[in-house]
């Protein structure tokens, strides 16, 4: 179960985000209104040097005094520019968490570990504030989510308020926790935005895998790893994107076998260190990303990409499109064609082989 | 000789109506228990330790063994067997020898954890159709891996190459996870360890020597063995060292932590002798601690010298017994260059101990897993170090359920040799093993038919091997490395929440 749909413009076009909203609905069948959420990229370009961080504080008479404690975090390494509840639709869904949302700027001399401070004060935040959770916090991005149905989320959130060049967006069927506003995707760590279908059978090593790179995963679902692994891989590591595909997705043995010697190293080498990086079981996944990346040819570029990729025996479905400027991916072409009937090409990526689309200029 | 005071524990019957006198029991029972007198066949059961070889191999199945309960006034705490150990030491004023694991009724955990299925959502894989991958790397593994970017020209234009930059230490390539532990040669016969070795070269593993040097028999298989240092030094130089393929350095044992080992001089053989270098018939002590090591430090050295000595192309293993502390200790032995801990739990067993250790010392290897694997991730060292874990698995779900909780692999040692036919009678010690497993006397060891023994050892890692791609499919994973520490597809039955806590798993239902 669970749909996900997602599209970015190549060139940067800033896109409404009711086009998302309209084509997460029609793969409402695969979720079952305990779970729908957006990211977009690019929708705040008044702060977009900045940290957009996005809240949940639960909605009880204290969320004022939770707020407050986020505010105490935050305020000891840098700057809140500007901070407010996230607009929201009155009426439409029962209001269990509020949505807060801080622009944010560090502190001049934390510039250069900006990132992995960041890291840590969502880690911190979320495992010690009780009531408070970050699940947004990325420059110039924001994730919009919560336990209903999608046309409800994005009118809640008024999501066609917002222009992006890049969304993501999924209805979620949860089958091992229960449904609730945390658990719902996209997840999301500074750039990393992840929106995942399926069900990751090694999250228990995986879990433990980024737990001892000292990330902590509270939020019960097997997507947040995956934020993490991607964080840690290719953020931390600076493995090449590639390289890091198959470390979540390994080739086969077999595979390995008949590759040339230095492939065969590598792979060979991926597989030894990145063992409980390993994903298995069902799964497409579709990663956003703002942040620069490692790519191949070893410069870390600044782009944004969006990346998506199965399981190794293809479990679950993923087919991407693309029509001139824009490449969608989706679980279901139906979604794809729902705002965009006619395509330039359709196609299925092959079993644990990722699709990569980037940006051409920086936004 | 003072006279026992207790019956028999055991009862040997020779049905007469059925014995046809051929006397195959007076020649196969190695104890003398049988004897021919007339149309007789006599029996003397108090020599008798139950190997069964001569039920087994009676023609005419005239033979019973059976326990000796009907005589003496039941007590729930002076248990005939209490009492014939009080009786024993009275007699002989020493200390109770036994062999084979731990015999007192503790919890098994690994029957007190049930795995997990894949059901509609999170299909099942089918292993007939898809890649079930096993295989598995023993050794130190890189925290993470760098790259260079080299320029290279293809069809004219520059572009750039990543090319590994880190360089991987030497790991033992494994097709299954499953090792067969260290027996040395001593304390099993040498057709034993040859068909250990056979079976572990077809099934794409290893065997361990034991600290008993390495008959020269067995060096056409050196891809395939791990070579044991233990504090007795026996046997070890540099031919052998550099005839196997890593080594480990013993220092303590599942079935008697915190002593050496012993050899009984009767099964010191001319063969043995030569093997392990020391005189013939007499004992082989391999003493508590080494005489070396005393630290972490010391340990390292000795680590970086047998690397020394064998130029740096092998892991180096260190084996310890499960104890309550046993996780700092293995951190400590992650930071001392070794590639792999050997943890070997309570349940472990080995030719000769004193009973009283056997029964009574060391803990549960699926604790010390569990405890070890938690302590090395939480000091960021789990890749510096594989964990082998042994003592008392007893078959794939045990095996599947260690790696769950932690392990990278398994040693096996009883369960290869109740293959090859050994009952698990504990008489190991005395070297009289009727099935030829654990003996030197020339007579008894011929009675292990080697093809045929290393067939049935193959056999049981092939489907070993067969059912954890079976449990993998089912918990719908299709690479061994996502079960490694994945304890989200444990469940606990019938455990308190500290020992939940303890295994770090959840309990059933939840
Ligand atoms: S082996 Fe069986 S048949 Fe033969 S003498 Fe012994 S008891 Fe009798
Ligand atoms: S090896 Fe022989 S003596 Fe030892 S327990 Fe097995 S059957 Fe008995």
């Amino acid at each position: 179960m669970c749909g996900i749909i997602g599209f970015m413009s190549r060139t940067g076009r800033l896109i409404s985000g009711d086009r998302i909203a309209t084509a997460l609905n029609c793969l409402k069948e695969r979720g079952n209104g305990e779970g729908s959420g957006y990211v977009g990229y690019g929708i705040y370009p008044d702060y977009k040097d900045d940290y957009a961080i996005h809240v949940f504080l639960d909605a009880t008479k204290d969320y004022d005094k939770i707020r407050h404690e986020v505010e105490e975090v935050l305020v000891k390494y840098g700057y809140i520019l500007k901070d407010e509840e996230i607009p929201t639709e009155e009426g439409i869904i029962k209001k269990e968490q509020v949505s807060w949302r801080f622009f944010y700027r560090f502190d001049e001399k934390y510039k250069s570990v900006e990132e992995d401070m960041m890291v840590d004060i969502v880690m911190d935040i979320n495992a010690k504030i009780d009531g408070a959770f970050v699940f947004s916090s990325g420059k110039n991005m924001g994730v919009f989510k919560a336990a209903a149905w999608p046309l409800e989320v994005a009118e809640y959130f008024k999501i066609d308020q917002y222009k992006g060049f890049q969304w993501l967006s999924h209805a979620r069927y949860p089958t091992n926790t229960k449904g609730w506003w945390g658990g719902a995707h996209p997840f999301n760590l500074l750039g990393w935005s992840v929106v995942h279908n399926g069900e990751i059978t090694s999250y228990g090593a995986n879990k433990r895998y980024v737990e001892s790179f000292g990330y902590k995963c509270k939020l019960l679902t097997d997507t947040e790893v995956v934020a993490y692994l991607f964080d840690l891989l290719i953020r931390k590591h600076k493995i090449p994107v590639e390289y890091a595909m198959s470390a979540l997705a390994p080739r086969f043995w077999d595979e390995i076998e008949s590759m040339s010697k230095e492939d065969k190293k590598i792979h060979e080498a991926i597989r030894m260190t990145y063992g409980g990086a390993t994903m298995n079981g069902p799964f497409g996944i579709v990663v956003g990303t703002q942040e620069g990346m490692a790519f191949m040819n070893g410069e870390v570029e600044e782009g944004n990409t969006m990346v998506g990729l199965t399981d190794r025996i293809k479990l679950r479905p993923l087919v991407a499109a693309e029509k001139d400027d824009l490449l969608f991916v989706s679980s279901e072409e139906s979604a794809i064609r729902k705002i965009c009937p006619e395509l330039d090409r359709v196609w299925m990526p092959d079993a644990g082989r990722m699709v990569i689309a980037k940006l051409e200029k920086k936004i | 000789m003072i006279p026992s005071t207790v019956p028999p524990k055991y009862k040997v019957f020779v049905d007469p109506e059925r014995c046809m006198l051929c006397e195959r029991c007076t020649t196969e029972c190695s104890w003398g228990v049988y004897r021919r007198q007339g149309n007789k066949i006599l029996t003397y059961p108090n020599r008798c330790g139950a190997c069964l070889r001569c039920a087994s191999l009676c023609p005419r199945d005239a033979i019973t063994v059976t326990l000796n309960q009907s005589c003496g006034r039941e007590h729930p705490v002076w248990t005939p067997e209490v009492k014939q150990d009080v009786v024993t030491q009275a007699k002989s004023g020493c200390i109770l020898l036994s062999g084979m694991g731990n015999a007192k009724e503790y919890p098994i955990y690994f029957d007190k954890i049930v795995l997990d299925a894949c059901q509609v959502t999170n299909p099942s894989i089918d292993p007939l159709r898809e890649p079930m991958e096993l295989r598995t790397y023993v050794g130190k593994k890189p925290e993470k891996l760098e790259f260079d970017y080299v320029e290279e020209e293809i069809d004219g234009k520059k572009v750039k190459k990543a090319k590994l930059k880190t360089k991987i230490a030497p790991n033992l390539k494994l097709d299954t996870p499953i090792m067969i532990g260290h027996m040395s040669y001593g304390a099993l016969s040498l057709n034993s360890h040859k068909a250990m070795a056979k079976a572990v070269k077809e099934c794409g593993t290893f065997m361990g020597t034991g600290e008993g040097g390495l008959h020269r028999d067995l060096y056409g298989y050196s891809d395939n063995i791990i070579t044991q240092v233990a504090s007795g030094r026996f046997g070890v130089n540099s031919e052998y060292l550099n005839k196997g393929a890593a080594i480990e350095i013993k220092i303590g044992q599942g079935a008697k932590p915190g002593i050496g080992g012993h050899l009984p001089g009767e099964k010191v053989s001319a063969e043995v002798s030569m093997t392990r270098m020391i005189p013939q018939g007499s004992d082989a002590i391999s003493p508590a601690p080494h005489h070396d090591i005393y630290s972490i430090e010391d340990l390292a050295q000795l680590i970086r010298s047998l690397k020394e000595a064998t130029r740096w192309k092998m892991p180096v293993f260190v084996k310890i017994s499960a104890v309550h502390n046993v996780s700092a200790i293995a951190n400590g032995i992650a930071t001392s260059d070794a590639d792999a801990v050997v943890i070997d739990g309570f349940k472990g067993g080995t030719g000769a101990a004193p009973k009283v250790f056997r029964d009574n010392v060391g803990i549960p290897i699926e604790v010390a897993i569990a405890a070890v694997d938690d302590r090395l991730r939480e000091q960021g060292n789990r890749h510096k170090i594989s964990i082998i874990a042994s003592g008392g698995i007893r078959n794939s779900a045990d095996v599947f359920k260690s790696i769950a909780l932690g392990a990278d692999a398994v040693y096996i040692g009883t369960a290869a040799m109740v293959a090859m036919g050994c009952t698990v009678c504990g008489r190991c010690y005395t070297g009289q093993c009727a099935w030829g497993i654990a003996t030197q006397k020339p007579e008894l060891v011929k009675r292990l038919e080697v093809d045929d023994a290393a067939r049935r050892v193959a056999n049981l890692i092939h489907a070993w091997t067969h059912e954890i791609q079976e449990l993998l499919g089912a918990a719908g994973i299709n690479s061994i490395e996502s079960l490694r520490g994945n304890r989200d597809r444990l469940r606990g039955v019938g455990l308190s929440e500290i020992e939940l806590n303890t295994l770090g798993i959840k309990q059933a239902g939840m």
